[in-house]
C-alpha cells in the first residue's frame, strides 16, 4: 500500500470522530450561559427587550437548538463556516486571516522544543545523576510547577521592561516595513519570547521522556553490539540509541502537538500575538458560538491530522512498521 | 602449537560489581588457532570475563588484574581504544542475536558500519566486504539479506549475521558466550560448526563460553571449569573427560545427560553444507 493509499484510509477512518465532535462541540457551547446578544446589550448598557429579541431573530439565536445545529451542518456540508456577526465577516476569511501568525508560532515552539528537550534528554542520560541531568531535572520540575502565562510575564518583565532587549507583545512594530529583511528580523524578534514561552513546558517534558527512553535503550544488547565495532560513542548514541529512542518522543509530539493550541490562547493573550489562539479566547469572552464552533473544528482536525502525521513518521524511523498495519 | 604459544594471557582477573566480587582470581591463557572452552554453571562469572576480555565490560564493574594480547595490554580498553592503539581485534559473538542486532537498520547498514569502523573504507569497499562477510558465513542470497531488517531472519541467520559483524574488525581472536544457546537444537551443531571452521580458516582463537559439555567435547581443545568467579580446572580436553582431579568437575560429568566422552563412540556433528533438517536454511526455519 503506498503512503497516499495509507493516509486516505486513515482520514476516512476518521471521518466517524469528526462527526461526534461536531455534535459534541455544538451541545457544549449550546450549554454555555449567556449569548452573543447577551453580551452586545452589556456592551452597550442601553437594550431594550423588544431590541434584543430582534437581535436574536437575525442571528437566528431563537430558533430551537435543533433547528440552529441543523442549520449549522447543512452550512458545513457545503464547506461553509459560517459568519460572525461580532465581527461582520465570514469567519472563513477570519480563520485564514490569523492562521499564518499561530501556525508560525506553534511550528516555531515545536521545533524548538522538540530540538532543546531532545538534546537536553540525551545528555542527561547518556550520564544519569551527573551534574547535566541534576540539572535538567530540577530545571524542568522548576518548569512545571510554572503556569505558561507566569512565564511569559516573567519574560516580558525581564527581557522586555528591564533588559529591554525584545518587545513586549504584538506581531511587527507598528510603522515598520512589512516586507523584506527588516520585517523579517522584526518580526523574529517579536517571536522570541511567545515561543520560548509556549515551548518551554513541551521542552521540560520531551527532556524528561527522551531521557528515560535514551537510558532505557543504553541498557540493551545491540548497543553494546554497536560499542564492540569500535565506533565512536558519539555515533553509538545517534545512531543506535537515540534512533531507538526517538520512538516514543514521536507519539508523545504528535499528540502534544494537537494541544498545543490550547496553550497558544493563553501566550496568544499575553503576548498580544494575532493568531487563532487570541480569536478563541475574544469569542468565548463575546459569546460568538459560530466563530467558536469553526475554531474547534479547525483544533479536532489538527489533532487528526497530527495522529496521521505521527504513524507515517513512525513508519520513517523505524522501517520495520510498515503503513499498511 | 598447544599451550606453549599463548595469544591472550589473563592475569589475577578479578571483576567486581558494587563491592561483590564476580570474578576473583582469574588466570589462564588462550593459544592461537585454538578452541578454549568455558564451562560452569549459572553466575559463576563466564559472560563478565569474556565481556572484559573484549573490552565490552558494563561501565559500573570494578576491574582488576591484566590480560595481554600478544604481549600488549588490553584490559580496561574498549574496542575502540584498542583499535587506535593499533592493537589486534578480540571480537564477542553474544548469546541472543535477536537481541544483538539494532532493530531499526538493515543488516547491510549494521555490517557496512562496523566495517567502515577503521575509518579507511569507503563506502562501496565497505558494502563488497560485507557481502563477502556474509558469505564467509554462509549466509544464501547475501545481496537481498543485506536490505533486510533482523526481524525477518531466523535465529539462525541472526546468529550468523552477528558472527559476520565480529569478523568484521579481522579478529585475532573470537570470544564466543553461549553463541548457540537461544538457537533451535537443529542449528545449534550447525552454528558450532561454522564457528570452528571459521576458526581454522582465519586461523583465529577461539574461547567459547558453554554450558554444554556435549560442545566441550566436540568442539575443544582445552577447558576451563569455573565456580563462583574462580578457575577450578584449566586441563586438556582428553584429560577433562577421563577424570577431573576437582570433585566439582567429577559431580558435572556424572550429571552430564548423555554422556559421552572422547573415548567412547564419537557423535558428529551435521554437516554445515548438509541441508537442514526442517525446510532448508533460505526457507527461515533454520
Ligand atoms: N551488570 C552487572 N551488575 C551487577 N552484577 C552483575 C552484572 N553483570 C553480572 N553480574 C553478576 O556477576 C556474576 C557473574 O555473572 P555472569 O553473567 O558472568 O555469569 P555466567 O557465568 O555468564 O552465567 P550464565 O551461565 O547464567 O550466563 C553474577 O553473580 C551476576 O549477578
Ligand atoms: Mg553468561
Amino acid at each position: 500500500m503506498t503512503l497516499f493509499a495509507f493516509m486516505l484510509r486513515r482520514t476516512l477512518a476518521a471521518a466517524p470522530m469528526v462527526v461526534l465532535m461536531i455534535v459534541v462541540n455544538f451541545l457544549l457551547l449550546k450549554a454555555v450561559p449567556g449569548d452573543l446578544v447577551d453580551v452586545m446589550a452589556g456592551e452597550s448598557g442601553i437594550a431594550t427587550v423588544e431590541q434584543m429579541a430582534d437581535l436574536r431573530a437575525r442571528f437566528g439565536l431563537d430558533r430551537s437548538a435543533l433547528d440552529q445545529f441543523q442549520a449549522y451542518l447543512s452550512q458545513l456540508l457545503r464547506f461553509d463556516l459560517g459568519f460572525s456577526f461580532r465581527y461582520s465577516r465570514p469567519i472563513a476569511d477570519l480563520v485564514l486571516e490569523r492562521l499564518p501568525a499561530t501556525a508560525l508560532l506553534v511550528t516555531v515552539a515545536v521545533l524548538a522544543a522538540v530540538a532543546v528537550g531532545v538534546a537536553a534528554g540525551v545528555l542527561a542520560g547518556r550520564r544519569p545523576g551527573g551534574r547535566f541531568d541534576r540539572t535538567v531535572s530540577v530545571l524542568s520540575s522548576l518548569i512545571f510547577a510554572m503556569p505558561s502565562f507566569w512565564i511569559g510575564l516573567v519574560g516580558i518583565v525581564l527581557f522586555a521592561v528591564h533588559l529591554r532587549w525584545l518587545p513586549i507583545g504584538g506581531y511587527a512594530t507598528v510603522g515598520a516595513p512589512g516586507a523584506g529583511w527588516p520585517h523579517a528580523v522584526d518580526v523574529a524578534a517579536h517571536l522570541v519570547l511567545p515561543a520560548a514561552t509556549l515551548g518551554l513546558g513541551y521542552a521540560a517534558l520531551y527532556a524528561r521522556v527522551t531521557r528515560a527512553a535514551v537510558i532505557e535503550t543504553s541498557r540493551l544488547d545491540f548497543v553494546r553490539t554497536a560499542r564492540a565495532k569500535g565506533i565512536s560513542e558519539t555515533r553509538v548514541t545517534l545512531r543506535h540509541i537515540l534512533r531507538n529512542a526517538l520512538l516514543p518522543v514521536v507519539t508523545l509530539s504528535g499528540l502534544k502537538l494537537g494541544s498545543m493550541l490550547g496553550g497558544a490562547v493563553v501566550v496568544e493573550t499575553v503576548f498580544s500575538w494575532p493568531g487563532l489562539g487570541r480569536l478563541a479566547f475574544e469569542a468565548v469572552a463575546d459569546r460568538d458560538v459560530n466563530l467558536l464552533l469553526s475554531l474547534f473544528l479547525c483544533n479536532s482536525l489538527l489533532v487528526i491530522v497530527m495522529g496521521i502525521l505521527v504513524d507515517v513518521s513512525y513508519a520513517a524511523l523505524d522501517l520495520r512498521i510498515e503503513v499498511t498495519s | 602449537m598447544k599451550a606453549n604459544n599463548p595469544l591472550i594471557v589473563v592475569r589475577d582477573l578479578s571483576i567486581a560489581f558494587a563491592g561483590a566480587k564476580a570474578v576473583d582470581g582469574l588466570s589462564f591463557t588462550v593459544a592461537a588457532g585454538e578452541v578454549t572452552a568455558l564451562v560452569g554453571e549459572s553466575g559463576s562469572g563466564k559472560t563478565v570475563s569474556g565481556l572484559s576480555i573484549a573490552g565490552l565490560a558494563p561501565p559500573e564493574a570494578r576491574i582488576t588484574g591484566r590480560v595481554t594480547l600478544a604481549g600488549a595490554d588490553i584490559l580496561g580498553r574498549t574496542p575502540r581504544e584498542r583499535r587506535l592503539a593499533g592493537h589486534p581485534a578480540v571480537s564477542m559473538v553474544f548469546q541472543d542475536p535477536q537481541a544483538a542486532l539494532n532493530p531499526v537498520l538493515t543488516i547491510g547498514e549494521q555490517i557496512v558500519e562496523a566495517v567502515r569502523a577503521d575509518g579507511r573504507t569507503g563506502a562501496r569497499a565497505a558494502a563488497a566486504r560485507a557481502l563477502e562477510l556474509l558469505d564467509l558465513v554462509r549466509i544464501p542470497e547475501p545481496g537481498r539479506r543485506f536490505s533486510e531488517y533482523p526481524h525477518r531472519l531466523s535465529g539462525g541467520m541472526r546468529q550468523r549475521v552477528v558472527i559476520a559483524l565480529a569478523l568484521a574488525a579481522s579478529p585475532v581472536a573470537l570470544v564466543a558466550d553461549e553463541p548457540t544457546t537461544a538457537l533451535d537444537v537443529t542449528i545449534q551443531a550447525q552454528i558450532l560448526q561454522l564457528l570452528i571452521r571459521l576458526k581454522d580458516e582465519l586461523g583465529m582463537a577461539l574461547l567459547l563460553i558453554t554450558h554444554d559439555l556435549g560442545v566441550v567435547a566436540e568442539a575443544a581443545d582445552r577447558v576451563l571449569l569455573m565456580r563462583d568467579g574462580r578457575l577450578l580446572e584449566d586441563r586438556g580436553v582428553r584429560d577433562f573427560f577421563d577424570g577431573p582431579r576437582h570433585p566439582y568437575g567429577r559431580a558435572l560429568l556424572a550429571a552430564r545427560p548423555g554422556r559421552r566422552t572422547r573415548r567412547g563412540p564419537r557423535p558428529r556433528l551435521a554437516d554445515t553444507s548438509a541441508p537442514c533438517l526442517i525446510g532448508g536454511e533460505g526457507s527461515g526455519a533454520c
